[in-house]
């Protein structure tokens, strides 16, 4: 790992980093990955992981929720005729 | 005048309800010790400005004749939790001014019974962290040496109950977040089953390993509090209900399984050595049988985690981006608001988990990091199963010492290490409590030490009635 790969990694996370920082991360990154290859001594070949991963679903019910609308409009950085405003994206 | 120190969330119903003082009282008495303690200790980011009138309520309620575990009981409750129409702010400055707009399920639950929000705490932010020194807003203090971290994430909510400030407090547990500083401040705390109690409203770090714990002075406490907020919710898919695993049966012999190949590795503290062995002896003498049970794979659970974590981590804080609230920064265009946003409202340690899960899942990496995490993962949750068929409980020590210096971890790796008994119980999804198991005098001050015991899924009633012994043979009652 390199200063460009945190540059990357920063942009693909949209992260604004310091040069400084840059070269601190990619020291603690070093570090973190050094002490978790450890993970490659597991013999994995003849495992077959049983994920049980499934799909909850649940009736297309209306059920009353309390939220507040208005607190989430208030909260919104720009906003007009109550509505959230955008910066363009194409 | 009401005796904090000595009080419990089960001694405080009874006066309560006897009418020996009221919640205005109660937490007139909490706001006192607040006022007092808080501004060394940071316990608390917030304290609500309404709690009188909250616990007014909670007297008309008593008044009415009504009665639940919880009904006018101060409360602390950790800053990633909802509470609507308050501030949360996971100690970050990217939700410096946020408001939330709905109760996290647990909230719900608790104001039905009627207990009162003190306010809301310190925790490392967004809960990333063993020490809360990771917050946006200072480091939360040891009450037992406040030259000492209290431990973390939820660093805040077991010093409001372990400095007097609280009668019982919520926190979250990733890997250890309420089990680590209740053992370093001689608290209990428990993080339960995955999926026992309903994560709507609690703001998600790890999906796959996020619980909300309970924090208080004794195992009971801890169990009302339980109690009141756990059970299945439609709003949380990963909700499971009593059915979903089996019924332990109550033996009248317990089997106490303990790795010692861990317990006895290296970086273990003496004391805590000495104090997790004198511990297992009590066991023995009224009955237990201890049984060696050295898991092949429990000394990569830190791996594990420190793979799948940051890996879900960087795809829930994909959230914050300024757009709908929190703190916006007005870059150039929509991708420099991005980057100014999250550069500026991520602390240091957060911006370093989002690189790294990033890194985790990136495209040439996936299968090397993630891909194996997950299947060791499930090697892993097998050799539990096996286990957990000759044994019934797990006991370790919480941590691998007391309460370190503030400061004295700064890389992060250090840090990580501190979890490594805490974190497998996230990553297998069982019920882990941790108790207070004596003190470890460190430079003329006495410091606390945890025992942890896991159970299998769903045993948290087993945790609670092994919990209760331990505190009777730890005090020398039986």
């Amino acid at each position: 790992m390199n200063l460009k790969d945190i540059e990357n990694l920063a942009g693909l996370a949209r992260i604004e980093l310091s040069e400084d920082e840059k070269k601190s991360l990619l020291s603690d990154m070093r570090d973190i990955l050094e002490y978790v290859k450890i993970i490659e001594n597991v013999e994995t070949e003849n495992v077959k992981p049983e994920y049980k991963l499934f799909n909850v679903w649940r009736q297309d019910e209306i059920t009353p929720r309390e939220f507040s609308s208005e607190l989430i409009k208030e909260q919104f950085p720009d906003a007009q005729d109550g509505f959230l405003k955008v910066k363009k994206i194409l | 005048m009401i005796n904090l120190t000595t009080l419990t969330i089960v001694s405080a119903r009874k006066k309560l309800d006897t009418k020996e003082f009221s919640a205005v009282e109660l937490v007139s008495a909490c706001l006192a010790e607040i006022e007092k303690k808080n501004g060394e200790l940071n316990a608390y980011l917030e304290v609500y400005d309404d709690v009188l009138d909250q616990a007014k309520r909670a007297d008309e309620m008593i008044a009415n004749g009504e009665s639940y575990p919880l009904l006018g009981i101060p409360l602390a409750i950790k800053d990633n939790i909802l509470i609507k129409g308050r501030h949360i702010s996971a100690a970050s400055k990217i939700l410096e001014n946020y408001i939330a707009s709905y109760d996290a399920t647990v909230i719900t639950k608790l104001k039905k019974q009627g207990a009162v929000f003190l306010g809301r705490t310190n925790t490392d932010e967004f809960a990333m962290g063993s020490s809360t020194e990771n917050s946006a807003y200072g480091v939360t203090k040891n009450p037992h040496d406040i030259s000492r971290v209290a431990g973390g994430s939820s660093g805040g909510s077991v010093v409001a109950v372990a400095a007097n400030l609280a009668l019982g407090a919520l926190g979250s547990d990733t890997g250890g977040s309420v089990r680590l500083p209740a053992s370093f401040c001689g608290t209990v705390g428990i993080k339960p089953t995955y999926g026992r109690i309903s994560r709507q409203g609690l703001m998600a770090m790890g999906s796959s390993l996020d619980c909300i714990g309970e924090i208080a002075k004794n195992v009971e406490d801890v169990k009302i509090i339980f109690k009141a907020i756990s059970g299945y919710d439609i709003l949380d898919s990963t909700s499971i209900t009593d059915a979903t695993y089996p019924k332990l049966s109550l033996k009248k012999e317990l089997t106490i399984g303990v790795p010692w190949n861990l317990v006895n590795g290296k970086g273990i503290n003496p004391k805590v050595k000495e104090n997790f062995k004198e511990s297992m002896k009590k066991f023995e003498k009224i009955g237990f049988k201890i049984k060696d049970i050295s898991l092949k794979n429990l000394d990569i659970a830190l791996a594990i985690y420190y793979i799948i974590m940051p890996a879900e981590a960087s795809t829930n804080l994909s959230r914050f981006d300024g757009v709908r609230y929190g703190l916006h920064k007005d870059g150039v265009n929509l991708l420099e608001d991005y980057k100014e946003t999250r550069g500026r409202g991520f602390g240091k340690e957060v911006r370093r988990r989002i690189l790294l899960g990033t890194y985790i899942l990136s495209a040439g990496y996936y299968d090397a990091y993630y891909g194996k995490a997950q299947i060791a993962r499930d090697i892993l949750k097998k050799e539990f199963a096996r286990e957990f068929k000759n044994v019934d409980l797990i006991a370790t020590p919480t941590s691998t010492s007391v309460a370190w210096k503030i400061g004295e971890k700064s890389d992060p790796v250090s840090a990580y290490l501190e979890d490594i008994f805490t974190v497998t119980a996230n990553i297998v999804g069982v019920p882990a409590i941790s108790i207070p198991s004596g003190f470890c005098e460190v430079a003329g001050k006495k410091l606390p030490l945890g025992i942890q015991f896991m159970a299998p899924h769903g045993g948290e009633n087993l945790l609670f009635d092994v919990g209760k012994q331990f505190e009777e043979i730890r005090e020398n009652k039986i």
